[in-house]
C-alpha cells in the first residue's frame, strides 16, 4: 500500500511542479498565442495532478485531501524528479525541459496502461492525449530553436548543457517504483530514441550516454529551487491554517 | 444619398459595417483607438491577477485562475484580430501601448494585495467590464460585435467565479472576512471609474453614440453597475465604502458619494501605483521574446524554402 501511496504521490509531485513552472509564464510569453499554449499546458499538469492526489488521498485515507497533500508537505516528502523544479530560464529552457519531461510522460504513461491498478491506469489514459499535444508542441519548438536563428541555437545548445544532467533520474527507479510493471530499459530507449530524432532534426547533438547526472528528487532529496517554488505555493495553506478557501 | 450618408443609413437601419465596407476615416479612427484599447486591457489584464497563480490556496483555486488569465489572453487575440480588420498591425498597436500612445484600462494599475483582490477583480472589476461589454455585442462595427458575444459569455463566467471567491471568504475565519472587506474597499472607487469620466466630461460620447459604437452612456452604466453591485454586497455580508450609498425610492437608483476624478486622471496619465510595473512587464515580455519570434520566423522561412525547392 505504502509503495501505491508514494508512487502516485511521485506521479502527481512531478505533475504539479511541472505545471507550477509552467504557469509562471502566463502573461509574459514570447508571443500571444504561445502564452495561451503554455498556460493551456499548466492547466493540463495541473488537472492530471489533482487526480492523481484525489487518488492517493483516497488511499491515505484520515481526511487527506488533494490540497492536503500539495499544501502541507514539505520539501522532503516530495518526490518530484529533479528536472521539473529548475527554474524556467528562457524560452529555450523553458521548451527543452517541457519535451524531456512529457517525452518521459508519454511512454510513462503508455506503460501504465498495462499497470494494475485500474485508477492510474485510467489517469494515465486520461492525460495520455494531453502528454501527446505536449510532445508536439515541445518537440516543434526544440526544432524551430534548433534549426531557426544563430541565437536560438545558442541558447538551445546552452540549455541542453543545463538540463541534460537531470534527465538520468528519470529512468532510476525509487523503492516505490519497483513493483510497477514498468520496464525502465523499454522506457530509457524509447525516449533516447524520441530525443536523437528530435535533436536531429533540430541540428543539436545529444549529449554522451556516460555524462553525469543528478538524481535524489524522487526520495526528497530536491536541489534548492524546491523549497522556493512551495515557500510561494503554500504560503497561503501555511498562514492561515484550517481555512476554507 | 453620399457615402457618409449612406453609412448612417445603414448604422440607423441595423445593418452591421463591415471592414470592406466604406465608413468615416474618423470612425475607423475611432474603433481603432477602442478596440485596441480593450485588446491592451485584456493583456495588461493578464498581469495584476497572473500574479496570484502561483499563490492561489488551492488546487481548484488555481486552475481556475490559470484558465481565466488565460481566457483573457483569448479576449485580447480576438480583439487585436478584429482591429486589425481596419489596418493596422498587431505589432502596431503593440508598439503603441509600449511607447504609451494607446492606453488600457486605468483598473490594472491598481496592486494585488490579497487573496481576496482576485475574488473583488473578478466580482466588480469584470462586473463592470461586463456591463459596458454586452452593449457591444450590438455595436455597429461586425468583426467587433462578432468578437464581444464571445467575450461577455466568458466574462460573466468569471464574474460568477470572483464572487463565489468571496462568498467562499466571507463565509470563513474572521481573518478571511476582513481580507474580503478590504478588498471591496480597494476596488469598489477604482471600479466605478471604469465607466469612464461623467457624461459631461466625456468628449468622445456623443459621436459613438450616433454611429452606435456606444448605446448608453458613462453615467447610465455606472448607476446600473451600482444598483446591482449594492444588492449583491448584502449576500456577502459586507458593505460598500460609501457613506452617501442609499436607495432613492423617487429615482428608483441608489445615491451615491464623489468620485475622486482627480485620482482617475493621475492614474490615467501615468501616476497610478503600478503604471510602471505594468508596462514594464509588457515591455520585457516584448523584448525578452524578441530572439525567439526572430527564430520562429527564421524556422518558417527556411522550411518554405525547402518545400520550394522540393515542389519545384
Amino acid at each position: 500500500m505504502d509503495q501505491l501511496i508514494n508512487y502516485t504521490l511521485f506521479l502527481a509531485d512531478n505533475a504539479l511542479i511541472m505545471g507550477h513552472r509552467n504557469s509562471e509564464w502566463c502573461g509574459h510569453g514570447p508571443i500571444l498565442e504561445q502564452d495561451i499554449a503554455i498556460s493551456n499546458i499548466a492547466l493540463d499538469l495541473i488537472g492530471q495532478a489533482r487526480n492523481f492526489y484525489q487518488y492517493a488521498a483516497t488511499l491515505i485515507g484520515n481526511n487527506a485531501t488533494e490540497d492536503s497533500l500539495a499544501y502541507l508537505r514539505d520539501v522532503k516528502e516530495y518526490k518530484n524528479c529533479l528536472l521539473v523544479e529548475q527554474p524556467n530560464a528562457d524560452w529555450a529552457q523553458t521548451v527543452l525541459k517541457q519535451f524531456f519531461f512529457s517525452t518521459f510522460q508519454y511512454y510513462l504513461y503508455q506503460q501504465l496502461q498495462n499497470n494494475n491498478d485500474e485508477q492510474l491506469k485510467a489517469i494515465a489514459a486520461k492525460a495520455l492525449k494531453e502528454v501527446t499535444y505536449h510532445v508536439r508542441w515541445s518537440s516543434e519548438w526544440v526544432i524551430r530553436l534548433g534549426d531557426g536563428t544563430e541565437e536560438s541555437k545558442k541558447r538551445i545548445v546552452k540549455a541542453v548543457d543545463e538540463l541534460w544532467m537531470f534527465t538520468g533520474e528519470l529512468f532510476e527507479p525509487a523503492s516505490y517504483e519497483l513493483n510497477t510493471n514498468i520496464d525502465f530499459i523499454f522506457l530509457k530507449e524509447n525516449w533516447n530514441k524520441r530525443i536523437r530524432s528530435i535533436f536531429a532534426e533540430a541540428t543539436i547533438d545529444v549529449p554522451a550516454e556516460t555524462s553525469w547526472h543528478q538524481s535524489g528528487g524522487k526520495i526528497g532529496n530536491h536541489s534548492e529551487h524546491l523549497g522556493f517554488i512551495l515557500a510561494e505555493m503554500q504560503f497561503l495553506q501555511r498562514a492561515y491554517p484550517n481555512s476554507e478557501w | 444619398m453620399n457615402l457618409e450618408e449612406n453609412f448612417q443609413q445603414k448604422v440607423d437601419d441595423e445593418i452591421k459595417i463591415e471592414p470592406k465596407d466604406w465608413m468615416p476615416e474618423k470612425y475607423r479612427q475611432t474603433l481603432i483607438r477602442q478596440i485596441s484599447q480593450h485588446a491592451h486591457s485584456e493583456i495588461v489584464g493578464m498581469l495584476p491577477e497572473g500574479n496570484w497563480i502561483t499563490r492561489a490556496p488551492s488546487l481548484r483555486r488555481k486552475a481556475i485562475l490559470i484558465a481565466k488569465v488565460q481566457d483573457e489572453a483569448g479576449h485580447g487575440l480576438y480583439l487585436y484580430s478584429a482591429a486589425e480588420t481596419l489596418g493596422i498591425s498587431r505589432d502596431e498597436m503593440y508598439d503603441q501601448l509600449h511607447t504609451g500612445k494607446a492606453k488600457y484600462s486605468s483598473i490594472f494599475n491598481y496592486p494585488t494585495l490579497t487573496w481576496a483582490d482576485i475574488g473583488a477583480i473578478g466580482w466588480l472589476v469584470d462586473g463592470a467590464a461586463i456591463l459596458n461589454q454586452i452593449p457591444l455585442c450590438r455595436t455597429s462595427f461586425g468583426p467587433y460585435a462578432r468578437a464581444m458575444v464571445r467575450v461577455c459569455k466568458e466574462e460573466s463566467f468569471h464574474q460568477r467565479q470572483g464572487f463565489e471567491l468571496l462568498l467562499t471568504l466571507s463565509q470563513g475565519t474572521e481573518a478571511q472576512k476582513k481580507m474580503c472587506q478590504d478588498a471591496i474597499n480597494r476596488w469598489w472607487w477604482p471600479s466605478l471609474m471604469m465607466f469612464g469620466p461623467n457624461d459631461d466630461a466625456s468628449p468622445h460620447t456623443a459621436q459613438s453614440m450616433k454611429w452606435k459604437i456606444k448605446r448608453f452612456t458613462n453615467d447610465e452604466l455606472r448607476q446600473k453597475f451600482i444598483d446591482m453591485i449594492a444588492e449583491q454586497v448584502k449576500v456577502l455580508n459586507m458593505t460598500l465604502p460609501d457613506d452617501e450609498l442609499k436607495w432613492n425610492e423617487e429615482r428608483k437608483h441608489y445615491d451615491f458619494g464623489k468620485i475622486n476624478w482627480e485620482e482617475f486622471w493621475q492614474v490615467v496619465g501615468g501616476n497610478g501605483p503600478c503604471n510602471k510595473q505594468r508596462l514594464d512587464a509588457r515591455k520585457n515580455a516584448w523584448a525578452d521574446g524578441e530572439w525567439v519570434r526572430e527564430a520562429a520566423t527564421a524556422y518558417a522561412e527556411k522550411k518554405l524554402a525547402k518545400q520550394t525547392t522540393n515542389a519545384a
